[in-house]
């Protein structure tokens, strides 16, 4: 038989492809099943958010936030309060505090359950994702109940938050936190022990802790190296610092170990919670400063000075001291930062947000190459990729 | 989180042991918001952040994000900001450096490999060239886009605007047509700053003078 020559293949995967996470073009060059090289091709989701926030009041800008990550909108709304509140000199009352620090952590669970579950999905699993939906919209209940919206919040305001929570919402909260184990349990014996998801996570996307520094790694993926870095105990805002949780990490830095670490951290995020609502003290949500924080609305219907001070408020806004800031808060896909410039005006002058996907996405040639095609999806699963933030 | 006078003290610190090390290349040093920032000049920018990453003392092995600021205004126009981060250390510095529009910074990819995105992000949404890197292709824009659209010249309504159409079976790309004119409002007012004159106090002026 006549020798043939055999040529690399060049393939798509997406951008209209279920386990691409949203819209990502992946080019793959591929030596029969194996990977030789893979260029993701990003932007297809990109809107323009940071230019659009140039335009917007500080306030308006809070809402962006929120449709960066859409899996846990909340804590990117929390590093914008964050960053906001450092350059006005300004920090949002106890209350307010725990309540974010609460309301993260929920944040956390919603995008931990979504990314093991379709992680699992990528790889083979429906069940895990059919059980974890529903939880996942109790708890987007609970953000209805307090924000009025179950995803896109625009709760964290600068200054505090948008409003106190309802009577009777920290005891459905606790009772849920009871509940949570169990469907942990019932997962994991889907999952852990499981022959085939092992077989297709254990070992797939090996990243050394040296190599995922050098590429800017941060969060559950940075600890699945085995480095114990949080932000939320080595610089912690709001808080975290009175918090008693552990930092769980991993060995091997591989897929499966990113999803151990995920696991192990919805069980501590469930302690921070417990914690957040034992410890919840009394008091305002806002700081006492209306030209920051509107007043009460029973206010408006006698003070003139309220009303003038509401209606300057959502039309001017308020002015930020000229300065910048990079802020950083603990996201749960990683180090989620925005880069404030203010120039002393109504808006920002320049907000960079630092998507924790982006630098995770840049590594996919790293982690796949010498891999079959079918890792690209596990790897892609165990990264947590959201293109909301990755494309911004 | 408020500053310390202790932090803000150690992250000076710090600045001035940088600035001392790095006499030749280092600009300026600043710490505000408990934030440590230093200015470096165009063509250190590499020498600069080997430093901060092999120090033993330092540690800054990460390089979180890359971002470019535009100032329309100054002669320089852009400015070109990398944060780093030091687990060991457990601080964040931000070396800035400024460029203009045709004049290109030395990339940075040989140490950071993370910073290959962010450059080709920077290059592409504001138009800052970096010498000597790998793979300068558009990231985030339209595939044959024109334009670098977070610089302040950049319209935010953009210049082209893209449909279907069923005729020619295919999406095609239009000038921006918009329904009404863009408006941008102004509702910067002097609201707080102004001094409050009662007409005809003439005790207000005496009072001054006494004290």
């Amino acid at each position: 038989m006549a020798e043939m020559e055999i040529k690399n293949v060049t393939m798509n995967f997406g951008p209209q492809h279920p386990s691409a996470h949203g819209v990502l073009r992946l080019v793959l060059e591929m030596d029969g099943e194996i990977i030789e090289r893979a260029d993701p091709h990003i932007g297809l989701l990109h809107r323009g958010t940071e230019k659009l926030i140039e335009y917007k009041t500080y306030l308006q800008a809070v809402p962006y936030f929120d449709r960066l990550d859409y899996v846990a909108p909340q804590n990117q709304e929390h590093a914008f309060a964050l960053a906001v509140e450092k350059l006005l000199g300004i920090e949002a009352p106890p209350r307010a505090k725990m309540i974010r620090v609460l309301y993260a952590e929920i944040g956390r669970l919603l995008n931990h359950i979504f990314t093991v579950a379709a992680g699992a999905m990528d790889v083979g699993a429906m069940t895990p994702m059919l059980w974890g939906f529903e939880e996942r919209e109790r708890l987007m209940e609970f953000c209805e109940r307090v924000s009025g919206a179950r995803m896109h919040m625009a709760y964290f305001r600068p200054g505090g938050v948008a409003f106190d929570m309802p009577p009777g919402l920290t005891d459905d909260i606790l009772a849920w936190v009871e509940h949570f184990p169990r469907f942990l349990e019932d997962m994991e014996t889907l999952l852990t022990e499981n022959r085939i998801f092992k077989q297709r996570t254990v070992d797939i996307g090996i990243i050394s802790a040296e190599d995922a520094l050098n590429w800017g790694w941060s969060g559950p993926n940075l600890r699945a190296s085995g480095l114990a870095w949080d932000l939320r105990k080595a610089q912690p805002y709001d808080t975290y610092d009175v918090m008693d949780f552990d930092i769980p990490i991993g060995k091997h830095g591989d897929c499966y170990d990113r999803y151990l670490v995920r696991v192990a951290e919805m069980r501590q995020s469930l302690r921070i919670m417990r914690q957040a609502i034992e410890q919840m003290p009394d008091g305002p949500v806002k700081v006492d400063n209306h030209k920051i924080a509107p007043p009460k609305r029973a206010e408006m219907k006698r003070s003139m000075e309220a009303l003038i001070e509401h209606f300057k408020l959502y039309t001017e806004g308020y002015k930020v001291p000229a300065g910048e800031t990079y802020t950083a808060v603990e996201a749960p896909k990683g180090e989620f930062g925005v880069y404030l410039v203010s120039d002393g005006g109504n808006r920002p002058y320049r907000c960079k947000i630092r998507a924790p996907g982006f630098a995770h996405l840049q590594t996919l040639e790293l982690l796949s190459r010498g891999h079959m095609l079918a890792d690209v999806v596990a790897n892609l699963g165990g990264l947590d990729i959201v293109f909301g933030e990755v494309d911004r | 989180m408020i500053p310390t006078a202790e932090t803000t003290q150690a992250l000076q610190d710090l600045g001035d042991h940088i600035a001392a090390v790095l006499s030749n290349h280092v600009l300026e040093v600043q710490v505000a918001h408990g934030e440590l920032m230093i200015t470096v000049a165009r063509t250190s920018i590499v020498t600069v952040l080997r430093y901060l990453r092999d120090d033993v003392n330092l540690q800054f092995k990460q390089l979180m994000d890359v971002c470019g600021v535009d100032y329309p205004e100054r002669e320089e126009r852009f400015e070109v900001v990398y944060n780093l981060l030091s687990l060991t250390q457990n601080q964040r510095v931000r070396v800035k450096v400024r460029t203009g529009e045709n004049v290109p910074v030395p990339s940075v990819t040989g140490l950071f490999a993370s910073a290959n995105w962010w450059e080709r992000e920077a290059w592409d949404l504001m138009g800052i060239y970096f010498s000597d890197h790998p793979d300068l292709r558009r990231i985030m824009t339209d595939y044959g886009f024109e334009g670098h659209p977070l610089r302040k010249d950049f319209p935010l309504t953009g210049y082209v605007e893209v449909r279907y159409d069923d005729e020619q079976k295919r999406v095609v790309y239009e000038p921006v047509r918009l329904q009404q004119e863009f408006r941008n409002f102004d509702f910067l007012s002097p609201w707080e700053g102004a001094p409050f004159l009662l007409p005809g106090d003439e005790k207000a002026d005496a009072k001054k003078g006494e004290s």
